[in-house]
C-alpha cells in the first residue's frame, strides 16, 4: 500500500504518495516549475537547475524533480529570489552557444525561447563569449549543430534508456563540455546509432534536428520515430 | 503643447525592423499625431538634432561607424531603444564573431573573389573585432525583442513610450 504524505506547495495543502518528486506533484497540482533537463519518462539528472525550490527548514534550494516528497514539507516553489535565479540560469544557457533564433531550425518550436519568453527575458545582462563550436552533419538523417546546444543530455538519456544503443556521450568539463557520439566518432560513422531518430525528438532546442529542414518549414522534424528505421531499411534517399 | 520627439537609426541591420515598422501602415499616421519624427532613415534629414526624446535603434554595433553613430546619438537622446534582436542580443551579424575579422576578410575578399581581390580600405568603415549588442557599448532604457519586432509590439510600444509609460512586452520573443 502507498503511504500518503500531506505537505504544502506554496501555502496550499497537498497529498502526495511515497516515491512521488516534488515536480510530480506540483505538477498534478497545476503549479507550474520551469524545467529544462527533466522530461516525463528519462531518469533525472538535476543538471539544469531551474527547477530549484525553497523547502522550509533548508538553507539550501532543492531541485524538485530529483526531490521526493517528505511528510509535512513546506515548499515555495516561485519567489523573487528563484525567478532571478532562473533568469541568470536561462541567460547562460543562451549565451555559452551560439544562439541566432532567427535563423535556427527550431525558432518557435524551442523549448529554450519558451523559458526566456515565461520569464520575460528581453536582453541578456550578462557579456557573450560567441564562441567557436562546430556542426556534425555526417550523418545521413539528422545533423547537430553544437552552437544551439544547451547540455540538458536528454539525447544521452533517451538513447541510452528508451533505445538502449548508448550512442551519445559527453566529453570535456566546463565551457568545453560536448555531447559526442561513440566517444567522439563522427555521427555517421556510429557503429551504435540505430537512427532511430529518439534523440532529435526531446532534443528541446534547434541543437539536433533532421537534415533538410530548413527555418521556414519552421520545425526541425516532423515524423514519427519509427519511419526512420523503415526508410533506412527501405534505403530510401534522405530528403 | 509641443510633441515628444522620435527618430530612428540604423546599424548592423537588414533593415527588416525600419519594415516592420513602415508595416505600421495607417498607425503611422496615429504615430505622425503623437510624435514629430525629427530623424531616420525613412526621412529626409541629414543631422541627428541636438536632443531627441527617442530614438530606435536597428542593428548591432559592428564598425567604427556604428560606434561612431551609438556614441553621437545616446549623447542627443533621452530614451534609447534596442529595436530588434540584431540591436538587442548582435543576433546575425554576430555570426562572425567567432571566425574573427582578418578570416572573415580574407575569406570574403580575397580567398573566394577571382578579379582583383583585395580588402577593401577606404569609404567601407573598419569592422570592430566583434559586432556586440547595442547595450554592452552605451546604456540601452527599452528593449524591444523580435526578428523583427512586430507592427503591433512596435506601435504598442511607442504609443505607451509616448504617453511616458514603460511598454509592455510581454509576449516579445527572440527570433519572432
Ligand atoms: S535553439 Fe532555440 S533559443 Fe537557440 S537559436 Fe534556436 S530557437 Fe533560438
Ligand atoms: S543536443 Fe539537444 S538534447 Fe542533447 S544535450 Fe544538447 S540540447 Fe540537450
Ligand atoms: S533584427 Fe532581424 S529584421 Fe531586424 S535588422 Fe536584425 S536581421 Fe533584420
Ligand atoms: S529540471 Fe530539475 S534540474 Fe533540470
Amino acid at each position: 500500500m502507498t503511504t500518503v504524505h500531506t505537505l504544502r506547495i506554496d501555502g496550499a495543502d497537498v497529498a502526495a504518495s511515497d516515491g512521488q518528486s516534488i515536480l510530480a506533484v506540483a505538477t498534478e497540482n497545476g503549479i507550474d516549475i520551469p524545467t529544462m533537463c527533466h522530461l516525463d519518462g528519462l531518469s533525472d539528472t538535476a543538471s539544469c537547475r531551474l527547477c530549484l525550490v525553497e523547502v522550509a527548514g533548508s538553507n539550501k534550494l532543492t531541485p524538485a524533480c530529483t526531490t521526493l516528497v517528505t511528510e509535512g514539507m513546506d515548499i515555495t516553489t516561485t519567489s523573487e529570489q528563484l525567478t532571478e535565479y532562473r533568469r541568470t540560469i536561462t541567460e547562460m544557457l543562451f549565451l555559452e552557444r551560439n544562439h541566432i533564433c532567427a535563423i535556427c531550425v527550431a525558432n518557435n518550436h524551442c523549448e529554450l525561447q519558451d523559458l526566456a519568453e515565461k520569464l520575460q527575458i528581453d536582453h541578456f545582462e550578462l557579456p557573450v563569449i560567441n564562441p567557436s563550436v562546430g556542426i556534425d552533419a555526417s550523418h545521413p538523417l539528422f545533423a547537430i549543430d553544437h552552437n544551439r546546444c544547451i547540455m540538458c543530455q536528454r539525447c544521452v538519456r533517451v538513447c541510452a534508456e528508451i533505445e538502449g544503443a548508448f550512442t551519445w556521450g559527453v566529453m570535456g568539463s566546463g565551457i568545453a563540455e560536448r555531447v559526442v557520439t561513440d566517444m567522439g566518432t563522427p555521427w555517421g560513422e556510429s557503429p551504435t546509432c540505430t537512427s532511430c531518430g529518439k534523440c532529435v525528438q526531446v532534443c528541446p532546442t534547434g541543437a539536433l534536428f533532421e537534415n533538410g529542414r530548413s527555418i521556414a518549414e519552421g520545425s526541425k522534424a516532423q515524423r514519427p520515430f519509427l519511419p526512420f528505421l523503415k526508410r533506412l531499411g527501405e534505403g530510401l534517399e534522405q530528403t | 503643447m509641443t510633441k515628444p520627439t522620435l527618430a530612428t537609426i540604423w546599424l548592423d541591420g537588414c533593415s527588416g525592423c525600419h519594415m516592420s515598422f513602415l508595416d505600421m501602415d495607417e498607425r503611422l499616421f496615429d504615430i505622425a499625431e503623437r510624435a514629430d519624427i525629427v530623424y531616420s532613415p525613412l526621412i529626409d534629414v541629414k543631422a541627428y538634432p541636438e536632443h531627441v526624446d527617442f530614438c530606435l535603434v536597428e542593428g548591432a554595433v559592428s564598425s567604427e561607424d556604428d560606434l561612431r553613430k551609438i556614441l553621437h546619438v545616446r549623447q542627443r537622446t533621452g530614451t534609447l531603444i534596442s529595436f530588434g534582436d540584431c540591436a538587442v542580443t548582435a543576433n546575425v551579424p554576430a555570426m562572425r564573431n567567432p571566425i574573427g575579422v582578418q578570416p572573415l576578410l580574407d575569406r570574403a575578399y580575397i580567398e573566394n573573389v577571382t578579379i582583383n581581390p583585395g580588402i577593401p580600405v577606404s569609404v567601407v568603415p573598419k569592422l570592430l573585432a566583434m559586432a556586440r549588442p547595442v547595450h554592452r557599448v552605451v546604456k540601452v532604457d527599452v528593449y524591444l525583442p523580435g526578428c523583427p519586432p512586430s507592427a503591433d509590439l512596435i506601435y504598442q510600444s511607442l504609443v505607451d513610450l509616448l504617453a511616458g509609460r514603460t511598454p509592455d512586452t510581454h509576449g516579445a520573443r527572440f527570433g519572432r
